[in-house]
């Protein structure tokens, strides 16, 4: 039994389409009601709706074998899993934004605010500068509109948030996408049906492109 | 009835059997003690799993640590005799940083070390230690080998700067072979000597399946095509033992090149999430240590096999006898000398201690007891 998680939400839908496709078909999972938990015994699949942020934790621990996380996620919490196939959907971008008007000054100190605390850190090491992180837990974008900080670390999907606070993107991150994710374990002793999986995902990625 | 064997925990048994095993090649035992000097570890902070350690001042000022690993102890105090091997085995407690928790955690350890003038024999016998190792705990394992040479030699070719170079080495231990070509593209590195690198990192399984596939993929390149041998040779040195039937080869194993150097590996067994054995060749430890020798070890995380373990028992005790001072002692000590006779565990008490589970409750009368309550 492959052990599946998916991100709850609008992208774990896409992605279990995408497994359906693929031949992991579950009915029962389209079925409305509050279960967390679908199972076809047949195809040997059993998929679990987590919350997005919490599908690396679910991978690395092995409760799933494999999982479907942002990229973003990845970055942040950096766990201990093989990241096997990019599917190329919920895109967006990890981005440094600020007030329209923002000038940086680089003899102060620039205080970040972000969700993201580990990928400010190593992107404001890699330029050597000075950074104060304030970490927030959501609203992020008020942060420098009522100067608790010069800049916001965050996702940017589409950039209309943003521009309704008069925020603007300075600096792109890094490109963010949906992960096929695996547990190093499982990867060696479900190693069959999880490489299968990866073909079968790779395909359909590559046929829709075409 | 309780047997010796069933009273033992997994890892306690897996201890005395990965003794036996290391005894059994002429390993003796290193014992050392729970404290070392400080600096030790601050020299070498990145060949730590993690880098914080618990310090204290000794009585005489000195800065000491609880040990958070045990290979640097051993280099720091074996001798450098050229020609020389020593050949030891540890069962020690060290003290690290829980991933998961942030805590400091204590956590048994065993492993094994081969330093000094080691050779290929030195190499596949350590190999197939780590092999035998994980097959003493279960026969569902692998142990995954890999060959630093040659990721080494696939990346250099692509001539990365260092930055870029750190980023496709973080993509090879996560088989992140999309994101590997995304970085190559993007620092303008060659295309086809990136494909090489992807199919490296795509290619694993047996040996016998994998080497010609290698032996192809590192054809005009010699450094790299030396090192496929190595790591053949040292592979089929094993034969066709069961050793060797567990070893798999793969790519995404990859220590600090800092420190290590050629074969390393990392076993896993079915049932736990994360690798519990992790080795190598460290030739440039040993250097930076001031050492001109060489040395190859492993260690097994036996914490982690608690997760083994079969499912908890239902009854804490057998029988509990309940009896009051007034009671003849005689008697309670002959009950219970004939029940641990046959075999069953049993507790005297004057009551029953909350949430204790038991098969069943008898109460002393006179010389005989009664049944209160049976539950199995």
């Amino acid at each position: 039994m492959l052990n599946v998680a998916l991100p709850k939400g609008r992208i774990g839908e896409k992605v279990y389409a995408m497994f359906e496709a693929a031949g992991l078909e579950c009915p029962s999972i389209r079925e409305n009601n509050r279960k967390l938990i679908f199972e076809n015994p047949e195809v040997g699949v059993r998929y679990f709706w987590v919350k997005p942020s919490d599908v690396a934790i679910y991978v690395e621990r092995g409760a799933a074998d494999i999982g479907v996380a942002g990229k973003d996620i990845l970055l942040e919490y950096e766990p201990d899993i093989y990241e096997l196939y990019d599917l190329d959907i919920g895109k967006c971008r990890m981005a440094v934004a600020a007030k329209e008007d923002f000038r940086d000054n680089p003899q102060k100190t620039l205080k970040v605010a972000t969700k993201f605390t580990n990928i400010a850190k190593q992107y404001y090491t890699s330029l050597g500068r000075d950074i104060d992180i304030i970490h927030l837990n959501g609203s992020i974008e008020i942060a420098p509109i009522l100067g608790l900080s010069d800049v916001i670390v965050d996702i940017v999907e589409t950039g209309t948030t943003l521009k309704e606070n008069h925020l603007a993107v300075v600096e792109t991150i890094v490109p963010i996408s949906a992960r096929l994710i695996a547990n190093k374990s499982s990867f060696k002793f479900k190693n069959e049906a999880i490489e299968s999986i990866v073909k079968k995902l790779s395909e359909i990625g590559e046929a829709s492109h075409t | 009835m309780e047997t010796f064997d069933s009273v033992l925990k997994y890892e306690e048994k897996a201890v005395f059997g990965l003794r036996a095993l290391y005894r059994k090649f002429g390993y003796t035992q290193y014992k050392m003690s729970k404290f070392e000097e400080y600096e030790l570890y601050v020299r070498n902070k990145d060949f730590l799993v993690s880098d914080n350690v618990i310090t204290f001042t000794d009585t005489n000022g000195r800065l000491m640590a609880l040990k958070p690993d045990v290979t640097l102890s051993i280099i720091k105090n074996g001798s450098d005799e050229p020609g020389v091997v020593q050949k030891v085995y540890y069962n020690e407690n060290v003290y690290r940083v829980s991933k998961g928790s942030h805590q400091f955690k204590e956590i048994m350890q065993v492993g094994l070390e081969c330093v000094g003038a080691i050779d290929g024999y030195c190499i596949s016998e350590v190999l197939g230690l780590a092999a035998e190792s994980l097959l003493s705990i279960t026969a569902d394992c692998v142990l995954d080998v890999s060959h630093l040479g040659i990721i080494s030699a696939c990346i250099d070719r692509l001539q990365p700067d260092e930055e870029t170079r750190a980023a496709i080495l973080k993509c090879v231990g996560e088989k992140n072979t999309h994101e590997i070509t995304a970085i190559c593209r993007n620092a303008g590195l060659d295309e086809t000597l990136t494909a090489t690198l992807v199919k490296l990192i795509s290619t694993h399984g047996t040996a016998e399946t994998v080497l010609p596939v290698l032996r192809a993929l590192c054809a005009d390149d010699a450094a790299a095509l030396a090192c496929v041998e190595e790591l053949a040779s040292v592979v089929g040195a094993l034969g066709n033992t069961r050793a060797a039937s567990v070893i798999h080869i793969d790519f995404s194993v990859t220590s600090d090149m800092n420190y290590y150097n050629g074969i390393v590996f990392r076993g896993f067994v079915m049932g736990i999430p994360t690798g519990i054995l992790s080795g190598g060749q460290y030739d440039k430890l040993m250097a930076k240590m001031g050492r001109k020798s060489g040395a190859i070890g492993f260690a097994v995380y036996l914490d982690l096999l608690e997760r083994l373990e079969e499912d908890e028992q239902k009854y804490d005790v057998d029988t509990v006898i309940l009896y009051t001072e007034n009671d003849d002692m005689d008697a309670l000590r002959g009950t219970v000398r004939m029940l641990t006779d046959a075999g069953q565990t049993v507790m005297a008490q004057k009551a029953v201690p909350e949430k204790l589970r038991y098969k069943q409750l008898l109460r002393l009368c006179g010389k005989g007891v009664e049944i209160v309550e049976a539950n199995a």
